[in-house]
């Protein structure tokens, strides 16, 4: 099935832009803004705003229509999890089929500074009504804060016998992010722990498939909640006990 | 200003009680810090003698002669620098130079005190004719250009890592309409236990605070406050492990304002509580001394904590900072005591009570210009409903006639700002205060309605809170959790081995100038020379 942006009517590829050019506002400038947005291949373009931000710089709002389509059908993508549990659930499935506490281990790593990732998932509050696992009863769970080096993290990890890293990057600039989750990835590597425990990411600019590439279990973007990352960890941590028998 | 009557009916008794229980909790923590330096107040202290540069491999001048002191800096590390100026009658930069190749001044024989003293008092002069200039320049164009203040005053930050980089944006924000301008530091600077030099280019989630690069931004902005006749205001980050060298930096280069929170370290980036405590008191004598406003940290425990529940932290914070900055010489309008809008937009009358709270943050500190902070918690990729969040922030900011307004950037959950993100949140930001001007003189709330009850029940909330921290005292409240619920262990953390008890032989000429000039009372008997 070939699908198309939807404006106000079926396939007429609508979309909305804007962006700023290096110019000064002027008509020409508008004009430029006119005819670069053909030349990303949009049609019947119209710039709606243009305003100066200094004598260097315009910004643009533009309109633009579209032939690409894209194949719907032929679009891959695996989420972490197909079915979410509660928290309820997912301690009941603890008790049901471990027997004993889940450690999970936690951390904003490399220089990032920028908790409210982690936090999220793992405070006791949580974040917009949804628990924290440091609720979880069935789960022990240390959040380590911000700037954490990796070595540490996983330090901690073994110490504890974490049975799930969780890793957060917020700061994303010049993606200082892959490299610092990269560099965990080959760390674990190294210190032969990959495998033993499941390596998970989460942040802003992060989502599953970025997280198979990068080698990480799974991965988490913006939305999720803690009841998310606890149920991918405690399904996977069963499958792996149970096709390891 | 001041407003006649409080419109939320709030007790003024109970306000004076809650700063009596702040300067209860706060004296204890005073006498820890009159007895103590660290090894950063030493470094500022040299910075602000005339110690800068670097050697080859990037460790500077400050930090070089710290090394050689090592124990001594009980004593205090001014007495080696002006001891070798003095002895090898060398200018300033000549020293740092031959100090940058290798001298190690703390093997040079002490002179005569006497000349030391007389040399002391020559650098002071130095020092405070640069830093009166400073302030002298800045007060000019204040005043010359005082038709165009807006209030409040527009705040953005830059962040690109390249000071030159930051330089066209932050000329394009102001030119737009911004007054203030924020040059958010590198991601994890605040760790380093010394402050770069030179101007750099390269950094993550901000720019490298360094002397040159304040240089630079100052000078840029300049540019902008005649062409739009507005004095353009230049921040920075006076936190970390160097946060008296860089009030010392700031006030040299004619900074306008420092984030600086006596608490904020400790909590937020692991840094022992000594150390901080006794940092904050030295650069705030700096930050008053210069003039410069300061920007407390209290947005932090509401993007840490739920912003209805823990409401009370920031009142009681912000009791506590003011404190400390008093006992620093700090005047009432120099403290831009923060604070931030960060309800959770799905809580049902979420907007009054953010109303509510802004405004008994107003009433309860009348002459305090305040620093209101934006949604950023709750931002999402959905940057229409952030416009929309962000609309309602500036709203109740000028509602509220709060001091800095820190504007929201429609893309705060996704990444640093575009230029364009800068440009529709000052946008925003001019319409809602125009289109608003008269409103704050034109309501009045309900005795007893929602935001009248929603501020008593924070300040009673406060009262509590801060009765429960005075029993403990300030440093098991904060060992125990009771901020922003994260607990710190009073001899952990980072920096603890840079603070020092001062010996009875300390001595400190840029203390002591400080001290003089702000009117503060010097510390106990048997600590001067």
């Amino acid at each position: 099935m070939i699908i198309k942006p939807y404006g106000d009517t079926s396939n007429d590829g609508a979309v909305q832009l804007s962006f700023t050019l290096p110019v000064k506002n002027c008509g020409r400038a508008k004009e430029a803004a006119k005819l670069y947005v053909q030349k990303l291949g949009f049609r019947k373009v119209d710039v709606v705003h243009a305003a100066p931000l200094s004598d260097e710089f315009t910004f643009f709002v533009a309109y633009g229509k579209t032939e690409v389509g894209i194949d719907y059908d032929k679009v891959e993508y695996a989420e972490a999890v197909d079915k979410y549990m509660s928290m309820d659930e997912v301690n009941d499935f603890i008790k049901t089929h471990f027997k004993r506490k889940i450690v999970i281990v936690g951390a904003c790593t490399g220089t990032d500074a920028h908790t409210v990732g982690i936090d999220a998932i793992m405070n006791m509050k949580g974040y917009n009504h949804h628990f924290g696992l440091e609720r979880y009863p069935m789960i022990e769970a240390l959040n380590m804060g911000s700037q954490v080096p990796n070595e540490k993290i996983l330090a901690k990890a073994k110490e504890l016998k974490a049975d799930a890293v969780l890793v957060s990057q917020i700061v994303t600039q010049k993606d200082v992010h892959i490299k610092n989750l990269t560099e965990l990835i080959e760390l674990a590597e190294a210190e032969k722990v990959r495998g033993k425990m499941l390596l998970v990411m989460g942040g802003p600019r992060v989502n599953n498939k970025l997280a198979k590439e990068l080698g990480y279990d799974a991965g988490f973007g913006t939305g999720t909640y803690a009841e998310h990352v606890a149920t991918f960890v405690v399904k996977k941590l069963y499958d792996r006990m149970t096709t390891a028998k | 200003m001041t407003p006649a009557k409080s419109k939320l009916g709030l007790s003024k008794p109970k306000t004076a009680k809650a700063r009596a229980l702040a300067a209860e909790i706060v004296a204890p923590v005073q006498e820890f810090i009159d007895k103590h330096t660290t090894i950063t107040i030493e470094r500022a202290t040299l910075r602000l003698l005339g110690a800068d540069g670097a050697n080859s491999d990037g460790i500077p001048v400050p930090n070089l002669i710290a090394q050689q002191c090592g124990g001594r800096l009980s004593g205090g590390a001014a007495v080696y620098y002006i001891n070798a100026l003095t002895k090898l009658s060398k200018t300033p930069a000549e020293l740092n130079a031959e100090i940058a190749k290798g001298l190690d001044i703390s093997k040079i024989e002490l002179t005569d005190l006497k000349h030391i003293q007389k040399k002391a008092g020559e650098l002071v002069k130095g020092l405070d004719a640069r830093i009166t200039a400073n302030v002298s320049h800045r007060n000019a164009k204040l005043s010359q250009y005082k038709a165009n203040v807006r209030s409040p005053l527009i705040y953005v930050i830059v962040a690109t890592g390249n000071i030159y980089e930051d330089v066209k944006q932050a000329q394009s924000a102001a030119l737009g309409g911004a007054d203030i301008i924020a040059v958010i530091r590198t991601t994890a600077q605040s760790l380093l236990d010394y402050v770069p030099y030179g101007a750099t280019t390269e950094g993550f989630g901000g720019t490298y605070a360094t002397q040159e690069n304040f240089r630079i931004m100052r000078a840029a902005l300049d540019e902008v406050v005649d062409k739009e006749k507005r004095y353009i205001r230049l921040v920075n980050y006076c936190s970390g492990l160097c946060m008296p060298e860089i009030a010392a930096m700031g006030a040299m280069e004619r900074l306008d304002m420092m984030l600086n929170d006596s608490m904020y370290g400790i909590l937020f980036r692991d840094i022992n509580m000594y150390r901080t405590f006794t940092d904050q008191y030295f650069s705030r004598m700096i930050n008053t001394a210069a003039d410069i406003i300061i920007n407390t940290g209290e947005d932090n425990y509401l993007t840490t904590s739920d912003a209805v529940e823990k409401a009370h932290t920031v009142l009681a914070s912000q009791f506590l900072n003011e404190k400390f900055a008093a006992n620093a010489g700090m005047p009432n309008r120099l403290m831009g005591l923060g604070h931030a809008f960060e309800i959770n937009p799905e809580v049902k009358n979420g907007f009054l009570y953010e109303y509510a709270q802004a405004l008994m943050a107003r009433e309860i500190f009348p002459e305090h210009p305040l620093k209101y902070m934006p949604p950023t918690k709750f931002m999402t990729g959905d940057i229409f409903k952030g416009y929309a969040m962000n609309t309602l922030f500036n709203f109740v900011s000028k509602a509220t006639d709060q001091g800095i307004h820190l504007l929201g950037m429609l893309t705060e959950a996704i990444h640093t700002p575009y230029l364009q993100d800068r440009h529709l949140a000052i946008e925003n930001a001019l319409y809602v205060h125009n289109t608003m001007e008269g409103f704050i003189d034109e309501i009045e709330f309900k005795k007893d309605g929602i935001m009248a009850r929603r501020a008593r029940q924070v300040l009673d909330e406060t009262m509590e809170m801060l009765s429960q921290v005075k029993k403990h005292g300030l440093f098991t409240a904060i060992e125990t959790g009771m901020f922003a619920e994260i607990k710190r262990p009073r001899d952990g953390g980072k920096g603890f081995d840079g603070v020092y008890e001062k010996s009875p032989d300390y001595w400190n000429p840029v203390e002591d100038y400080l001290k003089n000039k702000l009117g503060v009372k010097a510390a106990p008997a048997g600590t001067a020379r």
